[in-house]
């Protein structure tokens, strides 16, 4: 504090107190620039006419049948992989953070799990062509080695189910990074009082466990379900627009106007947004509350 | 907690089957290019084709420019918000997280609408222009990881006690960011700049849609042309990002990777 008052007379404090504005202004510009002007002119363009006149036509317009059926299978392949992936991700986070594991699994699964869920994109969808697709490694081995073949029973991975269990790749290690936090919080002592008021191992989790790791559970299958609406690049290079899911709609609309119509692209975006931005917005909410907990 | 052992074992070894089987699959996949037996020629393919030296080099120049357009902006605002700006923390927190509630097909769909060759910047019309787009576009993708690593790094620094120390030795705003506060965050920096890194090299959406020819397109075109070269390139992707996560845990500051995205 001294050293504060030694070194800066008046006339060096006020030339000083601009220098934080001058540092913050670039980042102030970039998210204006590049993050909130170009969501915003896509919002705006959902409820604008070709002319520029303000109109709720376009919404309305995503009800057509195509439109409509990509925004229901985009909603089953993100609920599907959301919570099948939140299913899967609690148990492992389960099993890693109370199942009396060797100490050393727990950080090798959250390494892993950091790695493996931003493995998506491309090379996961070629990973799982290698396993399941008709030649893959899975597929050989059920049919030579059990005589049971795959695509003769029905499986296909360029499908809806092929592609939520890719998703899972991703989906499952998502949920495990976020709830083992959550499980952290549920504090020992809580068990132990449970139990000696006389509470079983079923009124423990109902009455207590469920309602303080709800928020969380919920709240990273949101999370889960956003992440899933918003990918593209896995579905893209999996399925291609064999099945027509939002985001693989709106990549062949930004690339060739397939609507015939820009404003009724920019809507498809707000729709997206919406649901995508929601789903994030509620699991922000619900963590902040569930951190309550973990104080 | 004895009885529970037993299941939990039967869950981790279950979820060890499922993420390892693709990986075992996709590199015994690539080494199927030979008939008969197991060979690497997949991998001599794909490395020696001009094309992926080229993709490969592309992204990897573009990462490097988007990491240090980053640290330039992120840097300055974390120390002034640490230092004197603290009211405006929310908001900056809450602008950080926007690349990751906003689709990326979404943002860069904004690109094209507000950049086009018709608007008041039209970056789009040109080579150079997409790649400035592209390249602030990845700076955007990578702000959620960089900001909270680098305000984490922030935070560990008694950034007041430096700033007026080396204000008193008689150096400027400039001195004290790049030659006092940048160094000690050096851990903090190559988390971030790692993570941007992984960003970039495995994105598809933006560089596809803004026509560059990047290493995302690339395996996507090889994915649909060849049959054994994409489970190579997998492979190497998957090296990739596991050397970038691998760096970061060494480098330790828990600089968590915890979004899918692309």
């Amino acid at each position: 504090m001294t050293g504060a008052t030694l070194s800066s007379p008046k006339t060096g404090a006020r030339a000083f107190s601009l220098a934080p504005w001058l540092g913050v202004a670039p980042f102030f510009v970039f998210a204006v620039l590049f993050l909130i002007a170009p969501t915003f002119s896509l919002l705006v363009g959902a409820f604008q006419t070709p002319q520029g006149d303000f109109t709720l036509d376009n919404l309305w317009r995503l009800g057509q049948p195509s439109i409509r059926n990509s925004y229901l299978l985009s909603l089953e392949v993100s609920a599907a992989s959301s919570l099948l992936g939140g299913l899967f991700g609690l148990v492992l986070a389960f099993a890693a953070v109370r199942g009396g594991l060797p100490a050393w699994v727990r950080p090798t699964l959250m390494t892993f799990s950091g790695v493996a869920s931003n493995f998506a994109g491309v090379p996961l969808a070629f990973a799982f062509v290698s396993t399941l697709g008709r030649m893959g490694l899975v597929t050989l081995l059920l049919d030579r080695g059990l005589g049971f073949n795959l695509y003769q029973h029905g499986f296909n991975l360029f499908t809806f189910w092929g592609l939520t269990i890719t998703y899972l790749y991703f989906q499952i290690p998502l949920m495990t990074l976020v709830v083992a936090p959550a499980l952290d919080g549920m504090k020992k002592e809580w068990g132990e009082a449970a139990e000696s008021l006389g509470a079983s191992r079923l009124q423990f989790w109902t009455l207590i466990g469920l309602p303080i790791l709800g928020p969380s559970l919920i709240g990273a299958m949101l999370l889960l379900f956003a992440n899933a609406f918003g990918a593209i690049a896995t579905a893209y290079s999996l399925t291609g627009p064999s099945l027509n899911i939002v985001p693989i709609l709106m990549f062949a609309q930004i690339r060739g106007d397939v609507l015939h119509d820009p404003n009724l692209g920019f809507a498809l975006a707000f729709g997206m947004f919406a649901i995508t931005g929601l789903s994030n917005l509620a699991y922000l909410a619900l963590r902040a509350r569930s951190e309550r907990w973990m104080r | 907690m004895k009885q529970g052992s037993t299941g939990a074992w039967v869950a981790m070894g279950l979820g060890v089957l499922y993420f390892l089987l693709p990986l075992i699959a996709t590199f015994e996949f690539s080494l199927r290019l030979r008939r008969g037996e197991y060979s690497f020629d997949a991998y001599r393919s794909a490395l020696g084709s001009g094309e992926f030296q080229s993709a490969f080099l592309y992204s990897a120049t573009l990462a490097i420019v988007t990491i240090v357009i980053a640290i330039v902006i992120v840097v300055p605002t974390a120390y002034w918000i640490q230092f004197k700006l603290s009211w405006l923390r929310g908001v900056v927190e809450y602008i950080t997280l926007l690349p990751l509630v906003i689709p990326a097909i979404v943002l860069v769909f904004g690109y094209i609408k507000l950049f086009n060759t018709e608007s008041w910047l039209p970056l789009t019309g040109s080579a150079f222009g997409s790649d400035v787009l592209l390249t602030l576009g990845y700076v955007g993708l990578g702000l959620p990881y960089m900001y909270r690593s680098v305000e984490a790094g922030m935070r560990a620094l008694d950034v007041k006690t430096l700033t007026e120390a080396a204000q008193i030795q008689g150096a400027g705003i400039g001195t004290v960011l790049f030659r006092v506060i940048l160094p000690n965050l050096r851990g903090s920096l190559l988390s971030g700049a790692f993570l941007t890194f992984a960003i970039v090299i495995g994105d598809f959406t933006y560089a596809s849609l803004l026509n560059r020819p990047t290493f995302g397109p690339y395996l996507q075109r090889v994915g649909a042309a060849r049959a054994y070269e994409p489970a190579a390139l997998a492979i190497m992707a998957f090296a990739i990002t596991w050397g970038c996560m691998g760096v970061i845990q060494i480098v330790g500051q828990g600089g968590r990777a915890s979004r899918a995205r692309s």
